[in-house]
């Protein structure tokens, strides 16, 4: 796990969000601000670098990818949100402890109920829903801002970093198991039940496979090939 | 720009480049005579897929096509890896290899010289990992094959997968992995070695082939193009290796000769091994980077499950490549053996 501390770099470059700024239409900026932080700007999976290790080891198909994107999701939101709550009854010294804690309970709860209710697909998961707990991105966002901020903006700051690392997971997801098999949603049936058994896309009959791309160093050109289309994409911007 | 007491050398990468090549010619000649036409063709498309992806990156990466086309890095990429890949094999298998190779391994890197791996075993690496049913599917010698291939012939598998003639006819197992599959079997190591595909050493005809690989080598120590500690030492690794593994079982551990001889040893000693940008450069730690490249063949062949290691063995040490040659380095002339303790104020 990073140190929190390093998140806090990259959040400190970005214009300084005053409370209470000027609204534009229904949303406030600072709202708005939120949502393109962690869906583009500070995007977890392909900026901040932040949750590697289930980025990089359930990305192998769109499915997979998705159900532990939204489970990691969900526990970042509620989890932002409770620390949000009681912030101020946290004592400095053993907050880490403290939000630890309170990330695990929330895990614990996520991991019984896709036990319960997805039992196949928790099978499929494994280890990796457990991990949540760990996964850096989750302290990171709690405690470089539900710790600091009102609970409404730290739901929807957890919310929003959760859905842009799904995202991530997603396309990633997508491409290895294009790449790699030549199907798109296989294993769907595992999420949605045995009526979902259809829904797999083939996208080439008598395809070989390519096994490199659902292997780890898949995973790995994967993630370096989408930062480099982030960053083509902003030079493009800026020139 | 430069006085008077210096000799300017001659060599540039596009000619060394092009002598490594042509020191690999005996080889693909005595492939060619020995185990039919297929070589030309992957050598061929192996060529024309490198120089195309290696333009096609060098227009993306916004660089001018001339100076480092004809530096021949990619067509000698091509080459190592056409020579390491089973011929005869589907044309994409050559494309996605090839694709890696320069892509992924050379131009994401930098382009040449800025590449950590050698990039021609990162495209075997890759597709023996994807497709290890086509990479274990090598021509039959001509003296075996019931179906003797012409050029057309060999464009026709290639292109056209095998249709008209039935894969049987014309590939075999190589002795690598025919020993390994066998020696699981318990068969014994007389009767394996009495299998056709055997000659007196190691692969019928591939002996051959790896003695026109080492012919090419001894070419290139004496143009002064490679130095004799990366082959010693990488063929001296593999043989105490392979000679204690095999004094310890010969029932499970073919003899030293026969690891010498067959998969890529040869090939790898001198060609692929000696590669300036991703070997190391020190002479000690040329010495300790090749001799371990060998240990690593011998295990890998002996306890792995790819029937060849010579890939895997040269990846691995390219990754120690900056390490071993940060504690290699050699004492400077007039400076002391060890450095002084620093003096305690």
């Amino acid at each position: 796990m990073s140190s929190p501390d390093a998140t806090l770099a990259p959040d400190s470059a970005t214009p300084e969000i005053k409370p209470g700024a000027p609204s534009h239409g229904l949303i406030s900026q600072e709202t708005r601000d939120i949502i393109v932080n962690g869906l583009w700007t500070q995007n977890p999976g392909i900026v901040q670098l932040l949750g590697l290790c289930p980025l990089l080891a359930i990305s192998n198909n769109i499915i997979n990818a998705l159900s532990l994107g939204l489970a990691t999701t969900l526990v970042m939101a509620v989890s932002s949100g409770s620390v949000a709550l009681v912030r101020n009854f946290i004592p400095h010294e053993i907050r880490i402890p403290a939000f630890v804690l309170i990330i695990a309970a929330l895990v614990t709860i996520v991991e019984l109920a896709m036990h319960a209710w997805v039992p196949a697909l928790y099978i499929l998961l494994g280890v990796f829903i457990p991990l949540i707990t760990t996964n850096c991105i989750v302290l990171a966002r709690v405690e470089a801002f539900a710790s600091k901020r009102s609970t409404t903006h730290s739901v929807l700051d957890a919310t929003m970093m959760g859905l842009g690392l799904t995202a991530v997971l997603v396309v990633l997801g997508g491409m290895r198991e294009a790449i790699g098999k030549g199907t798109l949603f296989s294993g769907i049936d595992l999420a949605l039940g045995p009526i979902a058994k259809d829904w797999v896309i083939p996208l080439a009959h008598d395809y070989n496979g390519f096994l490199l791309a659902i292997l780890p160093p898949g995973a790995f050109i994967g993630l370096g090939l989408l930062i480099a289309l982030r960053n083509r994409l902003l030079m493009r911007d800026k020139s | 720009m430069i006085g008077s007491p210096y000799i300017l050398g001659r060599n540039s990468t596009s000619a060394i480049m092009l002598k490594v090549m042509l020191a690999l010619i005996p080889g693909i000649v005595a492939h060619a005579w020995l185990f039919g036409p297929g070589i030309w063709v992957s050598l061929l498309l192996c060529s024309a897929f490198a120089i195309g992806f290696e333009a096609l990156l060098l227009l993306l990466r916004g660089l001018p096509l001339k100076p480092f086309l004809s530096d021949n890095s990619a067509l000698l990429t091509a080459w190592l890896l056409a020579l390491s890949l089973p011929t005869l094999a589907p044309w994409w298998l050559y494309a996605i290899g090839i694709g890696i190779a320069i892509v992924v391994a050379k131009q994401l890197y930098g382009g040449l010289g800025q590449n950590l791996f050698n990039p021609a075993m990162v495209g075997y690496a890759a597709l023996i990992v994807s497709f290890p049913v086509y990479m274990t599917q090598w021509a039959a010698p001509v003296a075996l094959a019931d179906h003797a291939l012409t050029l057309w012939d060999a464009f026709d598998v290639v292109f056209a997968g095998q249709s008209s003639i039935s894969a049987d006819a014309y590939t075999s197992a190589t002795v690598l992995d025919t020993w390994k599959t066998q020696v699981r079997l318990n068969t014994p190591a007389e009767s394996i070695l009495n299998q056709p595909i055997f000659g007196w050493a190691a692969g019928r005809g591939h002996e051959i082939v790896a003695l026109m690989y080492l012919a090419g080598g001894l070419l290139l120590l004496s143009l002064k193009l490679i130095t004799w500690h990366i082959p010693l030492a990488f063929l001296l690794g593999l043989t105490a290796t392979a000679g204690v593994l095999h004094l310890i079982d010969p029932t499970q551990h073919a003899s030293p000769l026969l690891h010498l001889l067959s998969g890529g040893a040869m090939l790898g000693a001198f060609f692929i091994a000696t590669d300036p940008v991703s070997a190391a450069s020190t002479p000690r730690g040329k010495l300790i980077y090749a001799g371990l490249a060998g240990f690593l063949i011998a295990i890998i062949r002996g306890f792995g499950s790819f029937p060849d290691g010579v890939a895997f063995a040269v990846l691995l040490m390219n990754m120690c490549v900056p390490f071993i040659d940060d504690y290699t380095q050699p004492r400077v002339f007039g400076h002391p053996r060890k450095r002084p303790k620093p003096s305690k104020p």
